[in-house]
This record gives structure tokens, C-alpha cells and sequence, in this order.
């Protein structure tokens, strides 16, 4: 059995991986390697064919596509090394990765593992759906993966559950190419996807989104023939009397995402009960020695941007682990109130300065975010809106930090 | 010489010796031991698989044999079937693991009720079953609940997919054909044949073996048997994560209460390393409808938590349902017992009815107890070719890193990794879609693989699952199907090139 032996290895070459790669690069770590198991790199980007990629990372509005295309560009032009069409199997603490393709199982040793699998969505069986089994429930993505890289139809009259930003895609994709997309339905009092996608998605189309809304029955026994919606109480129990049924081949769930993590758990890393992303810190590395994350392995972002910012930051970390063979210990913790989902990353060194992101719970207007150490204010955000559905994010300076006291992000009315 | 029936559709030229309807466990196991001897042998489903129905809709549990009447059928091939399954599981080369049983209880009453199932189980044949304490529990199964339990340690348990495969494929090894999507319709008798109808062919038959499930009522009154009614019973379950399945060691059941006519809520390590938790009872009024419904869901969460505390929300992966063949109805509860029966009214002609729980475990010894039977009337010569070992697909996942290498070395396929959640290669996906009955439904492909039944449930690999049916079958999209005729999973394309 031959090793081969690496500086850095990226597992997984979608927008996180490729601007790791990049920066690494630039930074002067030649000695790396992405793996990625399709044929092409690019990632999720591949099938999102839709634009509004860009905008904040290259100031232009570009498709999936065209967005992955810089980076990979750069990634043929710096001459880094990649190879597709290979899943990595195994990774191990001590940073050995065990990888198969058609060539053969391959196994690496890495000073550094950088993880960027990305993110997978949430089933129809996770969200328990009562009602039958028929062909034509499909995930958002899936759906999107048939039209937009197989070219395959999946149907023709359609129902969207959830109003996560692929479904507000799809339902638009789908209208453009024939299909009649009946309606959006929330569970939540609150779209969870951009309001940008709201607008351009729903609206100009005449969709209607239905908040505080769910599936409480399919119907069908081989094919999709129906749903029924009921409207929710407050604590999401459909309120009887409020069904309504929908004749439909098709139903789309756009129900959540969940970073992947079944590698990262394989190395013993820690993860976040609340992210299910693994635990980091202001470096992004996670519980396991020189073992790195970002993007959406880490926790999911509400845009491709800031998945490639978070990776370059994370790169300038792991190039000055590779070049001292440490990184400051971070033991001081960053806690939330309970209108937070979670914070990233979660613990810090009080060393340097770093960028905390977080979402809200619920929606907030005229609010500020105030971060307290030891009971004191050391840094207050006002904000006109907070929304789940957009990702926050607050630089603070090490030297705004009053001492070595747990960090505390908080939500007030003003 | 094809020849047109009255129906319409052609006569199959080949007189058979026997015909069996229907491809469950039962159907599949007759086939395969009746292909132990020189006889032509048919089996018509009318599902596009075998195990499309109550075979493969339950717990994958290989029963002991405790729970059912000294005396009964269902004890008596129940405990056959347990014993004997070493040997099957062999031949068949398909995982199974004897992990043991516990049936908790937590008061006086529930350890009267296990003291006289042990005793029942005694009598019935069943070795080695222990009334154990809590701490023998904790021992044996850290996480789950009770006070004190009946430990069974011959229990079992099995993919129900993959063994009615195995045996369908054995059967068809050794001889017997099989004609999926073809359901019968009628069947008359005339020059000492049974012609069986189905809407695609007419089949001519010394023998009809009866062994459609839920249906075995129905195909009972073909023969101007009017004596069954089958009364569907459906049981709903949660799949959970392989992460929880770490916690459960071996099934752990409740007392059971006898009027109900199931074992109870129960939770179950798959041998796949899921749990499942589940069934509940509820009497029908169709056979065919699996449908889930929130009033159960919460009755399974409630129930299941009580015996076993990881049942929670982030671990569920899919839910799905069965549905019982029982003879015996809402009102009247409880179990009868098996009827495997030859009238001599009815020549030719054998009907296994209500084989409904311990039916998966006791398929061989019925399928052996129709062999005697069409041997009291006919004398059956040997197949001196049969071979009774099948080889199964190889799963990649399970073998040794080396044995991954030298896999990949002779075969590229194994290194292309299709579904991520179950470790499924390319090659082990392609030996499903040319499997030897010629399925090619997408639930056809995920039974015979595990793809698609990971947690991500085919988010990442049913696109390239689909794509390959489409190129290895040279289909069109608009004509792959999910299971059965009607599931199609497609319109056709976005666009055309």
C-alpha cells in the first residue's frame, strides 16, 4: 500500500473547497490537493442555473455555474491539483483519508484536512409527512439535479412545501419550463427563504405563498394525485377544519439543509447539536488537530458568497498553522440567548480579531444584537431587520474584548 | 403453438406442472423448494417485484416461536423455520444475526403474562428462553427500558428483501419462471388443467399453489372456496438513523395483548443497522392502502418511547407502513392460525391462507408442507441439478480494505461510490438493474442494493440510479417507474436536444 503524503487536502471541490484552494495557494501552500467525487468541480453551483450569484464576492450578478467558474479558472491557472470522480471513504484523527475511484482505493496522509462536503436536505421521511408513498415527491434539489443537469421533466402540476430558497427556485424554474406551480406552503409564520427570491421567484409569477401552512395528507398509490394543506397553530399543529386539498402530480419539499457530516464524525470530530456543523474556532478549526471546516459542512449559509469568503478566511488560518504548527488555543466560549439558532464560530482566543455569524430564530424589526462579556456591552449592532432567512455577521476586534469571559450574543427590541 | 383464449390474450404454449400465485416469502420459498424436484413451475405476481407487499413490510424479525398456541401451525413452523435458519441463511448467502429478544414488562401483571408465554415457549419447542431481571437487561441491552423481561435468545433478525429475493432467485436458477405483472384475473378447470388467466396470458397447470397473501382470499373464491375472508390489518413504522442504531442491541418488544392481533409496539435493529419502530393494528377496509397517518405517528413516538429512550425526531429517516393478511377480524381479535389446505373436492389445488406474523420465519416449513402435499398425490422425482446455494450481491461496504482494493482492481465499477449514505458502488447498482427476474423499478434496485435508504434518502444518488436504469434498460425517461404500474417517475424531457 502506497501513501501518498500532502500538505493540505480539501475534501470536496463545491465553492468553499475552491476558494480554499485559491487562497492557499496564493499564500504560498503548493502542496495540496482537492478531492471530489463528481466528474466536474463546482460543487451544488453546477446545477443552479439560476443568477444573483456574485454579488457581494465579485460585485456582478453571475449564475451557479459561471460563480464556480472563477475559481476554477484560478484553480487551473495556479496549477493546483484535483481529482474527481473520487469519494473519500475514510478519514481518520491522525489525518490519514482513504479515497476510491476507478483507479483503485488511494490513501493519503495530510498535514491538514480542510472539510467542505457541503450540505445535504432534509427528506420527506425526516419530516414525517402522513399519507401515502407515491412516485412524484421530490426534494428541491433532487428535482433541480433532474431538470438542470439530466434534463429530465418530473412533472407537470405542481405543489412546493417550504419556502427555503431552492424550493422559490425551482417553483420558478418549473413555471418557466411549462409547469403549473399551484402554490408555496410555510410552516413557519415567516418565509425561510431570501426576500429577494420572494419577489423574483414567487411574485413576479404570480405564485402565491401561503405562511403557517403544512402537508397533512398525500395522496396516491403509484403516481402523485393530491395533497392536503392545513393551516398551523402556533406551536405548528394543524388546526382541523382548515383543510384544503390541491390536485397535483407533483410535490417539492424545500424543507431545510443539513451540513454533511458523516466523514467529519469518522475523524472524531465534535459536532454542534444546533449547526450540526462541527464545532470551531476563529481559525475554523474544529475539535480534531489541524482538522479544518467551512461553508456549508459548517453551518448553511444563505449565500454562495459568503460560503467563499468564510473559506479564504479559513485558508490564511490553515497556511499559518502549516507554516508555526499551531494556532492559538481558544478556550473562551461564544453563548447565545435563545433567539439565536447558534453561533460560528463557537469558541475564540481573544487573541485576534474575528467575524462571528449567527441567524435569528424568528423575524425582528428595529433590533439591535448586543455581545456581552461578563454582563458589559462590548460591541451593539442596531439593525432595521433580522430575518431567519439571512445570515449575520459581526466583526469584532480582539481588543474590543474586555477579558477572558465567555462571550454572550443577545437580541434586544429597541 | 400459441392459441387465443376466450379473454383475448394468448395461451402460454408450455403445460405446467405447478403454478404459484403470488411471489412473497411464502410464493418464492414454494418455488424454490418444489425446484427440487423435476417439475415445471410458474409463478405469477402481480405486483413488478416479489416482496412487493406484506413480505417486505414488516419488522425482519426471524421469530422464535414463543408467542403462538402450543399446537398451532404457526408454532410448529415457526420453530422449524428458527431452528432451520442457519442453514438457509447460508445456502442463501444473506446477512442474518441471531441477536436475541427481550419482551419487557414493568409490573406483576406483565411478569404473570411473560412467565406464561415462557411456558408457553417451553412447550412449543422454543430452547433456551429466561424470565431475566433488570440488571440481566442492562446487561445484554444497556438501552432499553423494563423492569424485567422473557430474553429469547434464538431470535433473529433478517432483510425480509433480500431473503424472498434470494429465494426467488434460487427458484429461478433451478428452473422456475417468473411472470411479474400478472395478476389473475380467473381460473377454470377443463381437460383436467387448471387455466389460470391473467390480463397478459392464460397459463395451463396441473397444480395451483395458492399463496397470494392478502389476496389468498380472492383467489380462494376462483376455486368456489368461499370459506376466507381476509381482513387487511395495517401497522405503520418509523426508520430511524444507523447513529441510533448503535443504541439497540436486539429487539425489544412489550407484552403483548393477545386480543389486539399484533405483538405490540416494538423496536427493532435492522440487520442494515437502522432501528425500527413499530407496527401499529389497525383494521381496514383495503389491501393495498400504506398509507401513514399523524394519529398513529404520535401513538409510535409515545409507545416506542417507553421501551427505548433514542427515539427521537433528528434520528427519523422514512416511515412505512404493512398490512396483516389475518382471518380473523376487528371484532373477534387475536390470531388464527395458518391454513395451508388441499380439498379433495378440489383436486390440484392447495391455498395457504392468512399467513400473516410468524409467516416470514415459517415460509420453508411451509413451502416443505406443499411439497408432501402434491407428493401424496403425485410421485416427485429428484432435480438431480438443483443447486441449492445462491449468491447474492456482493456489498462492497462490508469487506476489508484489501478485499476493496483487489474488488476495484478487477472491476473499475466498484470504485465509483453511487450512493454515499450506504456505500453502494456502480458495480453493485448494475448487478441490481440486471438482476436475474428482470426488475427495473427504481424500489426494485433500492431493495436489492440499500441505495436510497440511507438518510439522505436517494438526495444524492437517486439521479445517477434513475440515469443508469435509463441507459443499462435503453428506456425513456417518461417510462421508468418507482414501483408499480402508474409510479412514474418522470414527464419526459425538459427539453429536447
Amino acid at each position: 500500500m502506497t501513501v501518498s503524503k500532502r500538505e493540505v487536502i480539501i475534501i470536496g471541490g463545491g465553492p468553499a473547497g475552491l476558494a480554499a484552494a485559491v487562497k492557499l495557494k496564493q499564500l504560498g501552500i503548493h502542496d495540496l490537493l482537492i478531492i471530489e467525487r463528481e466528474k466536474e468541480l463546482g460543487g451544488i453551483l453546477r446545477q443552479c442555473i439560476h443568477d444573483g450569484f456574485g454579488l457581494t464576492r465579485f460585485k456582478e450578478a453571475l449564475s451557479g455555474p459561471e460563480y464556480a467558474q472563477r475559481f476554477k479558472e484560478e484553480v487551473l491557472k495556479l496549477g493546483i491539483d484535483y481529482i474527481t470522480d473520487t469519494t473519500v471513504i475514510e478519514i481518520s484523527a491522525d489525518k490519514q483519508i482513504i479515497a476510491a475511484s476507478k483507479e483503485g482505493l488511494k490513501t493519503y496522509q495530510s498535514k491538514a484536512i480542510i472539510l467542505t462536503m457541503g450540505c445535504r436536505e432534509r427528506t420527506h421521511g425526516a419530516i414525517s409527512i402522513p399519507g401515502a408513498r407515491p412516485a412524484g415527491v421530490y426534494t428541491a434539489g433532487v428535482a433541480q439535479a433532474y431538470m438542470n443537469l439530466k434534463n429530465i421533466a418530473i412533472g407537470k402540476k405542481v405543489v412546493i412545501l417550504g419556502s427555503g430558497d431552492i424550493g422559490l427556485i425551482m417553483a420558478r424554474r418549473m413555471t418557466l419550463e411549462g409547469a403549473k406551480v399551484e402554490a408555496v406552503f410555510e410552516l413557519q409564520p415567516y418565509p425561510s427563504g431570501l426576500p429577494r427570491n420572494i419577489e423574483q421567484c414567487l411574485n413576479d409569477y404570480s405564485i402565491p405563498l401561503f405562511l403557517s401552512h403544512t402537508v397533512t395528507n398525500i395522496k396516491g398509490t403509484s403516481r402523485l394525485e393530491g395533497i392536503t394543506v392545513s393551516q398551523v397553530d402556533e406551536r405548528f399543529k394543524p388546526i382541523p377544519g382548515t383543510e384544503k386539498d390541491y390536485e397535483c402530480d407533483t410535490l417539492i419539499l424545500s424543507v431545510g439543509l443539513i451540513p454533511e457530516n458523516e466523514l467529519s464524525l469518522l475523524a472524531g470530530v465534535e459536532l454542534d447539536e444546533r449547526t450540526k456543523g462541527p464545532k470551531v474556532d476563529e481559525n475554523f478549526q474544529t475539535s480534531v488537530k489541524g482538522i479544518f471546516a467551512a461553508g456549508n459542512v459548517l453551518h448553511v449559509h444563505d449565500l454562495v458568497d459568503y460560503v467563499s469568503l468564510e473559506a479564504e478566511n479559513l485558508a490564511q488560518n490553515v497556511a499559518i498553522y502549516l507554516n508555526n504548527g499551531e494556532l492559538d488555543h481558544c478556550s473562551i466560549n461564544i453563548e447565545t440567548d435563545l433567539n439565536f439558532g447558534y453561533t460560528v464560530p463557537q469558541h475564540i482566543s481573544a487573541k485576534k480579531d474575528f467575524k462571528v455569524s449567527m441567524r435569528v430564530k424568528k423575524p425582528y424589526r428595529n433590533c439591535r444584537i448586543d455581545i456581552l462579556q461578563s454582563g458589559h456591552i462590548i460591541k451593539s449592532i442596531k439593525m432595521r431587520k433580522a430575518i431567519p432567512a439571512e445570515m449575520i455577521q459581526i466583526p469584532v476586534k480582539w481588543h474590543e474584548l474586555k477579558n477572558f469571559e465567555t462571550l454572550k450574543v443577545v437580541v434586544v427590541n429597541d | 403453438m400459441l392459441q387465443l383464449s376466450i379473454q383475448g390474450v394468448m395461451t402460454v404454449e408450455k403445460i405446467y406442472d405447478v403454478i404459484i400465485v403470488g411471489s412473497g416469502v411464502v410464493g418464492s420459498a414454494v418455488a424454490r423448494e418444489l425446484s427440487r424436484y423435476k417439475l415445471n413451475i410458474a409463478v405469477l405476481e402481480k405486483e413488478l417485484d416479489v416482496c412487493s407487499e406484506t413480505s417486505g413490510r414488516n419488522s425482519g424479525v426471524l421469530h422464535a416461536g414463543f408467542n403462538n398456541r402450543t399446537g398451532s401451525l404457526m408454532a410448529k413452523y415457526c420453530v422449524e423455520g428458527c431452528l432451520g435458519f442457519d442453514q438457509v441463511a447460508k445456502e442463501l448467502n444473506i446477512p442474518f444475526k441471531r441477536t436475541g429478544k427481550m419482551v419487557v414488562g414493568f409490573n406483576e401483571e406483565d411478569l404473570a403474562k411473560l412467565k406464561s408465554l415462557k411456558e408457553q415457549g417451553d412447550k412449543n419447542g422454543v430452547p433456551g428462553l429466561e424470565i431475566v431481571g433488570k440488571d440481566q437487561i442492562k446487561s445484554l441491552a444497556p438501552h432499553i427500558g423494563g423492569e424485567f423481561a422473557l430474553y429469547s435468545p434464538m431470535t433473529g433478525i433478517l432483510n425480509p428483501f433480500i431473503y424472498t429475493i434470494a429465494l426467488a432467485e434460487n427458484a429461478h436458477k433451478n428452473g422456475a419462471e417468473f411472470f411479474l405483472d400478472h395478476e389473475v384475473t380467473s381460473i377454470h378447470r377443463s381437460e383436467n388443467l387448471y387455466w389460470v388467466n391473467t390480463k397478459k396470458q392464460q397459463f395451463r397447470t396441473k397444480w395451483v399453489i395458492n399463496c397470494a397473501g392478502l389476496n389468498s382470499d380472492k383467489i380462494a373464491k376462483m376455486f368456489g372456496i368461499d370459506d376466507y375472508t381476509i381482513y387487511p390489518c395495517r401497522g405503520e413504522y418509523f426508520i430511524l438513523d444507523q447513529k441510533a442504531g448503535q443504541y439497540l442491541e436486539m429487539p425489544a418488544y412489550p407484552v403483548p395483548n393477545i386480543k389486539v392481533g399484533g405483538l405490540g409496539i416494538h423496536i427493532t435493529p435492522s440487520i442494515d443497522g437502522n432501528i425500527l419502530v413499530g407496527p401499529s393494528t389497525e383494521y381496514i377496509d383495503e389491501k393495498d392502502n400504506y398509507a401513514s397517518t399523524q394519529k398513529i405517528m404520535d401513538l409510535l413516538i409515545q409507545d416506542g418511547g417507553k421501551i427505548f429512550p433514542y427515539l427521537k425526531r433528528e434520528y427519523f429517516i422514512r416511515n412505512f407502513t404493512g398490512i396483516r393478511p389475518k382471518l380473523v377480524g376487528e371484532n373477534e381479535g387475536g390470531y388464527a392460525d395458518f391454513v395451508i389446505e388441499k380439498r379433495k373436492s378440489i383436486p390440484n389445488s392447495i391455498h395457504l391462507v392468512g399467513i400473516e406474523s410468524p409467516g416470514l420465519t415459517s415460509a420453508i416449513p411451509l413451502a416443505r408442507r406443499v411439497v408432501e402435499l402434491i407428493a401424496q398425490d403425485q410421485s416427485l422425482t429428484e432435480n438431480k441439478n438443483f443447486d441449492p446455494d445462491q449468491k447474492g450481491i456482493m456489498n462492497f461496504k462490508e469487506q476489508t480494505t484489501e478485499m476493496k482494493r483487489t474488488l476495484i482492481e478487477k472491476d473499475a465499477n466498484y470504485g465509483e461510490i453511487i450512493c454515499r449514505c450506504e456505500t453502494i458502488t456502480k458495480a453493485e447498482i448494475l448487478e441490481a438493474i440486471h438482476n436475474p427476474l428482470g426488475v427495473d423499478t427504481v424500489v426494485g434496485i433500492k431493495n436489492r442494493t440499500r441505495a436510497m435508504m440511507g438518510r439522505c434518502q436517494g438526495g444524492y444518488c437517486q439521479t445517477r440510479i434513475s440515469e443508469l436504469i435509463l441507459e443499462e434498460k435503453m428506456k425513456s425517461e417518461s417510462e421508468i417507474l418507482y414501483s408499480r404500474n402508474g409510479s412514474n417517475m418522470f414527464v419526459g424531457k425538459v427539453r429536447s436536444l
